[in-house]
């Protein structure tokens, strides 16, 4: 065989990655909801052939509920990534292009968001929502896109004082044309790489602000929810409650970060020939 | 002359970003349905209606939202923010008390990832491509992507309820008066969760020291160092520090936000009655007051590291400073 050069085995790594989040997102979606539920006959089994991840203290299988939850959280945090990274293509776009005010405005709010604590701000969000899953979700949603938006301005500045972007407004092109044809190509790969990235930011958000006991109701399988119940039995030693869903959880957050780093190596030009 | 303006024009854009930060949390509460009368009177007694609207009238909940805000902005300048629900005490009361606890618990990580994180990133650094360095890279990646209260979670399985070394949980031990409680006992109490909360720092100093250190050791300085016959050690302890140090103090003083956000988590899993304890049980518990206090504290609090970054980023960076001469 063949030895596969760079590119070749990105791109492979690429499809497998997103196979293996795919199909645990899909694994979720169509499981048999009778998969996770009490089962008192196996109460809290350690990790056997039967339940690979073991049960818990309701007989659960916690392996279904892991990949339940970890499903969960793939959607909530495509939810979230990618309305966070359209409100910062626009923010970023127009912070940069329009200038002046906007300009100010759009960094003005850009410092706000970051002023609060991540957390802090969830938990606001959540309580001005009435809490429940709704509150999470949208406050997943509406709180990441302040750190991609200064990158995309950044880059938008970059590209208006390029010489053939100046070049082609003398030639009488209206702003809008400027912008389709070298604006949005030039930030498209820092956009769609900034997209992934905030996979696991909303993730981690979500497992934490769920664990804390906001949104989502206690039988929801949810990392969160999951880690907070295993700390109210922490001290009958059942580790298997802990170690596994949170491995899995970091497993799937990984995934995400080394999917973002490898289309940005295909997708940035200074690297995509390597 | 000039280092002042640009302390005074800082201090000046902070200010306007509280405020900002003020009526964004304030109008976020307010808009909450969950009803504060509800939540304070509880959902098992049996107050009448009647007696609930007099409540809502008391408290002004019938106003208008700007003319509640500008009530609730002229008490706070006047040092008062109501009384906290959940602790039935006055908020600036249970702020103050918990604020002390968790600015020990704060400080203790905030140093130890700091200075792990820049340990770790010279290691790597200086040593960039070796075997260490991929180790370390990877440590880093792993400690990213892993979220600190999971650790915590496990730290305490291994530590505290299999080997019994540490308490599971609380700042001092349980049932004992509040004056009998040592130093020692503090401490005590304090590591793994101190351990916990410094984990989420030290990925981002280390690689954000370790790429410094490359592109100092890349330079021409430290080529000509090394042609005089200096040593590593030497390089980095002549060149090397003096030039990374400063960024990565900013950078760590810029991380209050997330310190902060760690701390919430970490005391959730430790029950360390710290201001992130507060701010869940305040959440969950509709304590409103308390809520707003400790949202607009906590915001306090990453102004104050960021307002300290940019003092530090502009004295003590030359260009900065030298730049203001001309």
């Amino acid at each position: 065989m063949k030895k596969m050069n760079r590119r070749t085995k990105t791109v492979m790594l690429v499809i497998i990655i997103a196979g293996i989040l795919l199909i645990i997102s899909a694994a979720g979606l169509l499981m048999n909801p009778a998969l996770y539920e009490p089962n008192y006959a196996a109460k809290k089994l350690p990790p056997c052939a039967a339940h690979w991840f073991g049960t818990d203290y309701l007989g659960r299988d916690m392996f279904c509920r892991t990949i339940k939850g970890l499903s969960n959280s793939i959607m909530l945090g495509t939810m979230a990534a990618v309305f966070s990274a359209f409100m910062a293509l626009f923010l970023g776009i127009v912070s940069a292009s329009v200038g002046g005010r906007a300009d100010k405005i759009i960094s003005y709010f850009v410092d706000l968001v970051m002023g609060v604590p991540h957390m802090v701000l969830l938990m606001l969000i959540s309580f001005s929502l009435g809490k429940g899953l709704k509150g999470v979700v949208i406050g997943v949603a509406l709180t990441h896109w302040p750190n991609l938006t200064r990158v995309i301005r950044g880059e938008v500045l970059q590209v208006k004082n390029m010489q053939y972007v100046k070049a082609s407004k003398k030639f009488g092109k209206s702003n809008f044309q400027i912008a389709c044809h070298h604006i949005i190509p030039h930030v498209m790969p820092q956009f769609l790489v900034g997209l992934l990235l905030l996979f696991p930011h909303a993730i981690l958000h979500e497992a934490g602000v769920t664990f804390l006991g906001f949104g989502l109701s206690v039988d929801t399988p949810a990392i969160g929810i999951i880690l907070s119940e295993s700390l109210k039995h922490i001290s009958t030693g059942m580790w298997w409650l802990v170690f596994f869903p949170g491995i899995m959880l970091v497993a799937v957050v990984m995934l995400f970060d080394k999917l973002g780093d490898n289309v940005k190596l295909l997708i940035d030009p200074s690297s995509a020939q390597e | 002359m000039n280092t002042l303006k640009y302390l005074g024009s800082t201090l000046i854009r902070m200010l306007l970003l509280l405020f900002g930060v003020s009526i964004v949390c304030f109008f976020l509460i307010i808009s909450s349905p969950i009803d504060p009368v509800d939540a304070y009177v509880g959902s098992e007694s049996n107050i009448s209606q009647e007696q609930k609207d007099v409540i809502a009238e008391h408290w002004g909940l019938n106003d208008p939202p700007v003319q509640r805000y500008i009530t609730w902005l002229k008490n706070l300048l006047h040092g008062d923010m109501g009384d906290s629900i959940a602790f039935k005490k006055p908020v600036v009361q249970v702020l103050k008390e918990r604020f002390v606890t968790s600015l020990v618990l704060m400080i203790t990580a905030w140093v130890i990832s700091g200075i792990l994180g820049f340990i770790l990133g010279i290691l790597s650094g200086v040593f960039s491509g070796s075997v260490m360095d991929r180790i370390i890279k990877t440590f880093c990646f792993i400690l990213s992507s892993t979220p600190a209260f999971w650790i915590g979670l496990l730290l305490l399985i291994v530590f505290s309820v299999n080997l019994g070394w540490f308490p599971v949980g609380f700042a001092v031990p349980v049932g004992k008066a509040a004056e009998d409680v040592t130093l020692l006992d503090r401490i005590y109490h304090l590591i793994l969760p101190a351990f916990t909360l410094s984990i989420t720092g030290v990925s981002n100093i280390a690689l954000h020291t370790r790429q410094k250190i490359i592109d100092v050791m890349k330079s021409e300085y430290v080529l000509f160092a090394k042609a005089r016959g200096e040593t590593t050690w030497q390089v980095i302890k002549r060149h090397g520090l003096r030039n990374i140090a400063i960024p990565a103090i900013t950078l760590q003083f810029a991380s209050f936000s997330e310190l902060f956000g760690g701390s919430v988590l970490a005391e959730q899993v430790f029950s360390y009655p710290g201001l992130g304890n507060a701010a869940t049980t305040a959440g969950l518990k509709s304590d409103v007051p308390l809520l707003l206090g400790v949202a607009l504290f906590s915001v306090l609090f990453v102004f104050a590291g960021n307002f300290i970054a940019n003092l530090l980023y502009g004295i003590l960076n030359p260009e900065i400073r030298e730049g203001s001469e001309k």
